[in-house]
């Protein structure tokens, strides 16, 4: 979710910090991670056509970017001529607007959710609480996280960072009707959130979800899950209002049979995931009666405009790349100041969000470029090269600053000086002078001023003496 | 300008030439099991598979589907279940004891919530990924059936079990609802653990009929 409005979320590095220093959270994401990376490993190789599979993966999601106002044209119409109604929104407040809307068109003053990323994008709770609507979380972790008043960090499990201790503790506070002799056994936690929710999805009216996938030629969505809250959400209520990106459409329903196998096997570890719903427009008898569909831009068509950043719009929100992130492992998702973390978050938030503040500036930096989530993508996003790209990108936003950065004003000096012989040649006696003024035993182990953050993690060795240059002229004249 | 030529006009101006650009889908992956597998390898590959979700699996004659059914109701201690108004008549004739009640007209999702179990037929299975899937048709009954009660149990025939994930998206009809089912409902989102049973069914039952059809 976002931060809370006026106080822009810190830099990467600087939120991490905080995130470093916290043992218990380490433990718990090197548990939960270090659990999912074997499961999806075993799952993956099970397969013997999984590299058949990401690439057929890859190639759909490109089918779909280059030709997306055809396959939305053909999904609104289909959507259409099957019962439901598409609204199309160009940014997260006009989303929001809509869904108010919507709900308020029902007279209802709750609605359920299925875990969504993209409601958690555009801030939709925040929206309806202020228009009155109470929107609930029925996701397992989706619950700990709005119980406890506090951010997702992973996009599959956003409790990820809270271990079974701290989830009792959170139920006994905060959950209405928890049993007082509640165990911290996951199955005696499941349980006391069935109860908790079971009457809400009962009496639910109006719900609201998110989808993996929607099919532009027969105009049907496509929602994964687990434990059956979606099942709920998209089965018992009246009104079903459904918010996607754009980008999340795919040309026929024939390419479900690629992603119904990537995305379970790459992103729980399990051959199939417990339940995937998938309904086209309304069916009499069968679920809700009305439908409405909300197409989200939201920053989409920016990156879709960017010919290298476009690949991250492949992304089908599996999280192998988070589970397999040093990065990510260490430091967990709250750092990375968006609802998208890890590695996918740090090339997608700057490009929905422009690199122009300092905190999605900051995301590209937020990797060590090692490519452990390339190798496993199941659509094939070779995120170190956007990384790489945006970063260019983020140099070039400050290249036009009035005043520059420290680093951008020690290239420029850098430049002018290596940009005359005579200028280098100065620079150079006076540089070498003073570094072996500060070595100790052919070594710089400290550098004075601001120059001592780079030290502070590596040693330089001392310059020689005499500079190549100077030495050759020495020997007879330059000859 | 509406929003809908406005996010339109982006998508367009940003694809810029190379909007259109036909990209071919290698696919190259397999649409059938790996090794030439005969109907009772596909078969044993699916009540293996069901099984890995810790969902209950028993093979039972054509001509014993309606003692299977009551056993495992009987098992459970069901006295009353919920039923498609179409299940074959067949398979509760020998529920003693349990009364079931057929959905039509349909009944509220508060006394579905009081039921002890349904019985359904499926649509299709899945044997690689040990799936069942419903779609509404005969013998399945609406969505909110197989969701409400704690029990699902579920008669599945022998040559409804394709192999593959691609057989089954084949064989499916995308206007019609689908459920996908795959063992009982569960989370990982505890530590990671599969925990069964939040929501939906915390309890699935899967009889598979070998043999003709009756």
């Amino acid at each position: 979710m976002t931060a809370p409005a006026g106080t822009p979320p810190p830099k990467f590095a600087d939120a991490a910090r905080a995130a470093l220093a916290d043992t218990q959270l380490r433990r718990n994401l090197h548990n939960a991670t270090a659990t999912i990376r074997e499961r999806r490993a075993a799952a993956a190789g099970e397969l013997p056509d999984w590299e058949e599979l990401r690439a057929a993966g890859a190639a759909i999601k490109d089918r779909t970017l280059l030709n997306l106002d055809r396959y939305l044209e053909e999904l609104e119409r289909a959507v259409t001529d099957a019962g439901g109604t598409v609204h199309w929104a160009a940014t997260a407040a006009e989303a929001n607007r809509i869904v108010t809307r919507l709900v308020r068109a029902t007279g209802q003053r709750e609605v359920v959710k299925v875990k969504s990323m993209v409601t958690q994008e555009i801030g939709l709770n925040e929206a309806l609480a202020a228009a009155g609507i109470t929107a609930r979380e029925t996701d397992l972790a989706e619950l700990i996280v709005q119980l406890g008043d506090d951010r997702p960090s992973h996009i599959l499990v956003p409790a990820i960072h809270r271990n079974r201790a701290q989830i009792r503790e959170l139920f006994l506070r905060a959950m209405p009707g928890a049993p007082a002799d509640l165990t911290d056994e996951p199955a005696a936690l499941a349980a006391a959130a069935r109860a908790y929710l079971r009457e809400r999805f009962l009496a639910a009216e109006v719900a609201v979800s998110g989808a993996n996938f929607m099919v532009a030629e027969t105009g049907t969505m496509v929602v994964l899950e687990s434990e059956g809250n979606g099942r709920m959400c998209l089965t018992l209520p009246e009104t079903l209002i459904t918010v996607a990106g754009i980008e999340k459409v795919v040309p026929t329903w024939e390419d479900l049979e690629v992603f119904l196998q990537l995305l379970p096997r790459s992103s729980t570890g399990e051959r199939m995931n417990p339940y995937t719903s998938t309904w086209t427009g309304v069916t009499p008898g069968d679920g809700p009666r009305e439908f409405h569909l909300v197409l989200l831009d939201n920053g989409r068509t920016k990156a879709l405009a960017d010919e290298v950043g476009r690949a991250a719009l492949r992304c089908i929100r599996c999280s192998a790349c988070l589970n397999v992130c040093p990065v990510y492992e260490r430091t967990g998702g709250h750092a990375y100041g968006s609802v998208y973390p890890g590695p996918i978050g740090a090339i997608l938030t700057p490009q929905l969000r422009g690199v122009k503040a300092a905190q999605p500036a900051s995301l590209p930096f937020a990797s060590t470029l090692c490519g452990a989530c390339t190798d496993l993508c199941p659509v094939k996003i070779d995120i170190p090269e956007i990384l790489v790209h945006l970063r260019g990108e983020v140099v070039e936003a400050r290249r036009h600053r009035p005043v520059p950065t420290p680093e951008l004003a020690l290239m420029r000096t850098a430049a002018w000086t290596m940009a005359d012989p005579r200028r280098y040649e100065a620079a150079l006696r006076r540089g070498t002078r003073w570094a072996r003024l500060l070595s100790r035993g052919g070594r710089i182990r400290r550098l004075p001023g601001p120059l001592g953050k780079w030290s502070d993690a590596r040693d330089l060795p001392a310059p020689p003496a005499q500079s190549f240059r100077a030495w050759w002229r020495e020997r007879e004249g330059g000859r | 300008m509406n929003s809908r030529e406005k996010v339109l006009g982006r998508v367009r101006a940003a694809l810029g030439p190379a909007r259109g650009t036909p990209v071919e889908v290698p696919r190259g992956y397999r649409r059938r099991l790996a090794e030439p597998a005969d109907r009772a390898d596909v078969v044993a590959l699916f009540s293996e598979r069901v099984a890995e979700y810790r969902a209950s699996v028993r093979h039972v004659g054509a001509d014993e589907v309606a003692t299977a059914v009551a056993a495992a109701l009987w098992g459970r201690g069901a006295a009353r279940i919920a039923v498609p108004a179409d299940l074959p008549y067949g398979w509760l004739a020998e529920l003693e004891g349990v009364q079931a009640v057929a959905d039509a007209p349909p009944i509220p999702a508060g006394a579905l919530d009081g039921m002890d179990g349904v019985v359904t037929g499926c649509a299709v299975a899945i044997a690689q990924t040990g799936t069942i899937v419903l779609d509404g048709g005969r013998g399945q009954g609406r969505r909110a059936l197989t969701l409400v009660p704690d029990h699902h149990l579920c008669v599945v025939h022998a040559d409804q079990i394709v192999g593959t994930v691609p057989e089954a998206v084949a064989r499916l009809d995308p206007v019609r609802p689908l459920t996908w089912i795959s063992g009982p409902s569960a989370t990982s989102d505890i530590e990671m653990a599969r925990v069964e049973g939040v929501h939906g069914p915390r309890v699935l039952e899967v009889l598979i009929v070998d043999g003709p059809l009756c």
